[in-house]
């Protein structure tokens, strides 16, 4: 079990701030896979990845990061903080 | 404390004053209040989301790397979430150290790391709409010169 957090306007887009999925997804750039999937809105999310930051149990990564021992994935878009 | 995340308003003039009383003997403090802006005189408010837990670990992390690279005797993140007046503090970093040219360096590299390093995101709001403010190119060159 994953659990997914999703922030700004993803969270908006998605409709949801969390879900919690069963996957097998080896690194985050296989999970987007099959987010993209899951619905339109998700397909919408995950099309263009330029805009779309992930940390993994907390620490930014890249796509490339594995999920191995993950428990928590997040997607938002660039942060503006300060 | 070095690192704060809250609702609560804060009052940068006092902060800065309790964080140079508690540096006594450094030498050179630099400090910096980010305030909502309000250009065109019809924001509303300023939201700002956060990701609570990563916030506190990614400021943490940033306060302690400006530590190791610059000369610092301490240093100070403040930064604020959920809904903010036009004019309000956003946020503030301080610096102390025995020398300026660390306290104003360090400074800045906490204010480009937290730019686009802590997961805060900010939406205007004015009549009627709401709008996330897009990320800067800039902002993350920013982090080049570092």
């Amino acid at each position: 079990m994953l659990d997914l957090r999703y922030f700004a306007w993803v969270r908006e887009r998605l409709g949801t701030a969390s879900e919690r999925i069963e996957t097998e997804a080896a690194t985050v750039a296989d999970l987007i896979e099959e987010l993209r999937a899951i619905d339109e809105a998700h397909a919408f999310v995950f099309a263009d990845l330029g805009g779309i930051r992930a940390a993994v149990d907390q620490e930014l990564v890249g796509f490339d990061a594995s999920l191995d021992g993950a428990r928590e994935v997040a997607f938002f878009p660039p942060m503006t903080g300060g | 404390m070095s690192v704060r995340v809250g609702e609560a308003a804060f009052d940068p003039g006092a902060e800065l004053n309790a964080f140079t009383a508690a540096v006594a003997g450094a030498g050179a403090v630099v400090s910096f209040s980010g305030i909502v802006r309000d250009l065109q005189g019809d924001l509303e408010a300023m939201e700002i989301e956060h990701y609570p837990g990563m916030t506190e670990s990614a400021l943490q992390a940033i306060r302690d790397e400006a530590m190791t690279r610059f000369s610092l005797t301490d240093a100070m993140i403040l930064h604020r979430h959920g809904r903010l007046e036009p004019g309000a503090p956003i946020m503030m970093v301080a610096t102390a150290a025995p020398h300026r040219a660390d306290a104003f360096a360090a400074a800045e590299f906490l204010m480009d790391y937290l730019k686009s390093r802590a997961p805060f995101w900010k939406k205007e709001v004015r009549a009627g709409r709401a709008d996330w403010v897009a990320a800067r190119d800039e902002d993350e060159d920013a982090l080049k010169r570092w």
